[in-house]
């Protein structure tokens, strides 16, 4: 296992660099899709882990990013408020968020450990639905349907007054999103992702062989939460500010289909779903574009259009895959050889 | 196909998985008779019986009806052709009510007065029916329910009846009573019956004629006298 | 006192809806095993035909009707070109497929209808009358409850006196033995998922006019609620799936008056934790029904 790590940290570490030196040569929306990406990456990676490697389906991660990205936003508002600064406010403040993601991962988590098939998914569904709602329940702290801004400190003076503020951005959200990927791909190499496996694949034989089944549903529920928040709390720096129209059910839905095309259960599969969160928005947008229409029709293609694309891609690869999700998800094993884990850290 | 058979199958090869089950069936039904399957378990009989009513497609092979091709036939339509399959278990469905699963065996037809008086007839030959007509499948013994599943088959009018296992899990007393009624049906309606059974000397006792398969093939097929009084035959296939 | 009745018959009136709709739910479990996550989504689609005919005749009642048409013709269609063609190697692929349907749904709506909220107006009068100085139902509450009360009176009927229903019915419980018997189960089961859809409509018209505002996303926490009521009552049980719509909406109507009408989501969702926790099989069912 330490070899394991030991190499994963090189992976890590060189693909740090690669990406370092890309957030240089990319021009600044360039960078500020990157980060966008690399936050999702934290949540499809945690989705994977959930969906492919455990084998259980999460209809309301779109929820928990926002109980992460609503703490962070109440954080950062409240440093502010008090005039407290330094560079060790941010990373505090989405640990913050990450702690209540996996609070709230831990709650869901243990209703969730004991149900199967579409209790589990109805209750997921139930997350989704109704906890942006409690934005409106509780008006005064989450201000509703209008949300909160997030204040975020400027990029440290040492960088220049030049710099360009999405670089920074960029390399806060990679930042993140590297830490996760090694953690899960460390987590994944473990005992513990071998329980997570053996319970997919047969619970009773995983019982029997001694593995607590239920801890083990939890713990990869709560893992994937704590992803589902950073990702959300980082969402919530990078758009600086948070609503619950940003964590609708939508999201949620996207999030599965970003899991299911690619390919479940591998986490290079989950750098494929974050990348296409962020690239289809904007191909469909394009092809708005091209299609020279009125404003308001236009307005109304624009905003539908990817979710037009992303729910028929979700029924079609479904519908294609022989055997559904235990095709997808055999075919990934079967791939998944020890001694090709390479593959499971880093860029694509 | 001569008037003397309801049924010819010709080279039958099916399957679940990858190796088939039957491998290569030739057998020829006589009509109006009774005609007993009998074999080891494993030997194919249920796979058998399965692929001539459509539950199973065969991946070679041809089985003619009176006549008609069954091929690319859907199962639903078989029973219009007057081929009804009492399964394995008998299939009485549990949830609903003596009658309504009585009903159910003739609702493809057209003639509603006609269905009626096969109804009342049903309850007269299943007296035991009769008085349990609102009780739940639930409720029933085995021996009912093997009354039962015959029942409904009988009121959709079939020329042939694919029975298996009939006998299985009932009181010997009962599954004599059942096995009487097969006879019964043959003379009276000229119905054929290709019955599969585990209980050998029961099923000899009122068949006419019998096939043996073994290991996905028919082994002999002969009367039901030289089976039951060849004794190296008996030996050799049926293990007494 | 006077408040604790007007909720309750509130609560009847909404629990009424719910217990439709989670029929509609009741109905596609028992015939094809699946719960349909797409339901909600299909039904408001049938709210915007109703929209759009009523739109171009000016009368309510004509798009009620178009409404429940297209509920049967969109079953069919969502039934024989994607749900029929589902693995059934898993419960989750047909979970999953829903709810693309949904996303695809929902944007088809946007584009064509657009994102903004349409008012949607109830054809009767939604002032609760008084009766020395209690204040009771409205006409529209008495018009959801008669047609609710009409709906399952109709199903029964269809269930258990037509050949149509027992075909239904034997379909659903045993699909082999039925086609035995020569009964069309897929064409059973195609049928089934289009009397669940007109049952989805149905609701999502009795439902819409209530103040929830006609939108794409308009049928999702309905969907989740009716979702908690059939689970109360027990996915295979039409009656459960009834006694569930209403204690549903006897408690959100108390949970809305008395503690504000925010809360009823959170309500919903803390009900749902506790009936999976406790008693995942619901209320009136015997069997146990967690594992799948």
């Amino acid at each position: 296992m330490r070899s394991t790590v030991v190499r994963h940290l090189a992976l890590t570490l060189a693909a740090a660099a690669a990406l370092l030196a890309l957030t240089y040569g990319l021009a600044p929306f360039r960078d500020y899709q990157l980060a966008t990406a690399a936050a999702y990456l934290c949540v499809t990676a945690g989705l994977t882990v959930l969906t492919g490697l455990s084998g259980q389906l999460s209809l309301g991660h779109g929820a928990l990013m926002a109980t992460g990205a609503y703490p962070v936003a109440l954080a950062q508002n409240e440093f502010r408020d008090r005039d407290i600064s330094g560079g060790w406010v941010l990373p505090l403040s989405l640990a913050i968020g990450v702690a209540a993601a996996l609070v709230a991962g831990l709650v869901v988590g243990l209703a969730a450990a004991r149900l199967r098939g579409p209790y589990l998914a109805g209750v997921t569904l139930a997350v989704a639905v109704i906890v942006p709602a409690l934005t409106t329940a509780f008006d005064s702290v989450f201000n509703g349907d209008q949300g909160l801004s997030v204040y975020i400190e400027p990029p440290p003076l040492s960088l220049g007054a030049t710099f360009p503020y999405e670089r920074w951005q960029a390399w806060i959200a990679l930042t993140g999103a590297l830490l996760t990927m090694f953690l899960l791909a460390n987590l994944v190499r473990s005992r513990y992702g071998r329980h997570f496996r053996a319970v997919r694949d047969d619970e009773v034989a995983a019982r029997l062989a001694g593995i607590d089944v239920a801890r083990t549903q939890v713990l990869a529920f709560v893992v994937s939460a704590a992803c589902a928040g950073l990702g959300g709390g980082l969402l919530a720096v990078l758009a600086q500010s948070v609503s619950p129209g940003a964590f609708s059910l939508t999201l949620s839905l996207f999030l599965v289909m970003a899991v299911v095309i690619g390919g479940l259960g591998r986490l290079a599969g989950a750098v494929w779903g974050a990348v296409l969160l962020v690239l289809l928005p904007e191909a469909s947008h394009s092809l708005t574009e091209a299609l020279s229409l009125s404003p308001a029709a236009a307005q109304r293609l624009d905003g539908n259009l990817p979710l037009a694309i992303f729910g028929t891609t979700l029924v079609v690869v479904m519908l294609l895959a022989p055997g559904g999700v235990q095709g997808l998800l055999a075919r990934a094993a079967r791939r998944l050889h020890p001694r090709q884990d390479h593959r499971e850290v880093g860029t694509p | 196909m001569t008037d003397a058979s309801i049924l010819e199958v010709h080279g039958l090869v099916a399957g679940y998985g990858a190796a088939p089950v039957l491998k290569e069936v030739d057998l020829t039904v006589p009509r109006g008779a009774i005609t007993a399957v009998l074999g080891a378990n494993g030997a194919g009989k249920t796979t058998l019986l399965r692929t001539l009513s459509g539950l199973l497609k065969p991946t070679a092979g041809r089985i003619v009806f009176d006549g008609a091709d069954l091929r690319g036939s859907k199962v639903e339509r078989h029973v219009r052709r007057g081929l009804a399959h009492v399964p394995q278990g008998r299939g009485v469905v549990a949830e609903l009510t003596v009658e309504e699963n009585l009903r159910l065996g003739g609702l493809w037809r057209r003639d509603a007065a006609g269905l009626r008086r096969d109804m009342a007839e049903a309850y007269e030959t299943f007296p035991a029916l009769a008085g349990r007509r609102k009780h739940s499948g639930h409720q029933l013994s085995g021996g009912e329910r093997q009354m039962l599943a015959l029942a409904r088959a009988l009121v959709g009018r079939p020329r042939l009846l694919l029975l298996d296992e009939p006998s299985l899990g009932l009181a010997p007393r009962v599954a004599a009573q059942i096995l009487a009624l097969l006879r019964r049906l043959r003379d009276a309606n000229g119905l054929t019956v290709l019955l599969v059974e585990q209980n050998v000397r029961g099923a000899l006792s009122v068949a006419d004629g019998g096939v043996v398969m073994s290991l996905g093939r028919v082994a002999v097929a002969a009367s039901a006298e030289r089976l039951r009084d060849d004794t190296a035959l008996r030996h050799a296939y049926l293990g007494f | 006192m006077d408040r604790f009745v007007f909720l309750t018959f509130d609560g009847l009136s909404r629990g009424a809806v719910y217990a439709a709709f989670a029929l509609a739910l009741v109905l596609i479990w028992r015939g094809a095993r699946i719960v349909n996550f797409a339901q909600g989504a299909m039904a408001v689609a049938t709210v915007y035909a109703a929209y759009s005919v009523t739109s171009a005749t000016g009368s309510y009642w004509l798009g009620f009707g178009a409404a429940l048409l297209f509920g049967l013709a969109l079953g069919v269609v969502v039934e024989r070109g994607v749900m029929r063609f589902v693995a059934h190697t898993s419960p989750l692929n047909a979970v999953i497929v829903a709810l693309g349907l949904v996303l695809v749904i929902q944007a088809v709506l946007g584009m064509v209808y657009g994102n903004e909220y349409r008012p949607a107006e109830a054809p009767f009068s939604r002032t609760a009358f008084t009766v020395g100085g209690l204040a009771f139902l409205s006409r529209y509450d008495v018009f959801v409850f008669a047609a609710v009360v009409a709906l399952m009176v109709g199903l029964a009927l269809l269930f258990t006196r037509t050949a149509v229903g027992l075909r239904l019915r034997a379909a659903a419980f045993a699909p082999e033995v039925s086609r035995l018997l020569g009964v069309n189960v897929a064409g059973m089961r195609t049928l089934a998922w289009a009397l669940a859809s007109a049952v989805g409509a149905l609701a999502a018209m009795l439902v819409v006019p209530t103040g929830l505002g006609l939108h794409p996303t308009s049928m999702e926490l309905v969907f989740v609620t009716a979702f908690t009521a059939a689970v109360v009552g027990g996915l295979d049980s039409p009656l459960g799936a009834v006694a569930g719509g209403l204690a549903v909406g006897l408690l959100l109507s108390y949970v809305s008056g008395y503690a504000g009408a925010e809360m009823t989501p959170v309500a919903v969702l803390l009900l749902l934790l506790a009936v999976l926790l406790v008693r995942p099989s619901g209320l009136f069912s015997g069997v146990a029904a967690r594992r799948v």
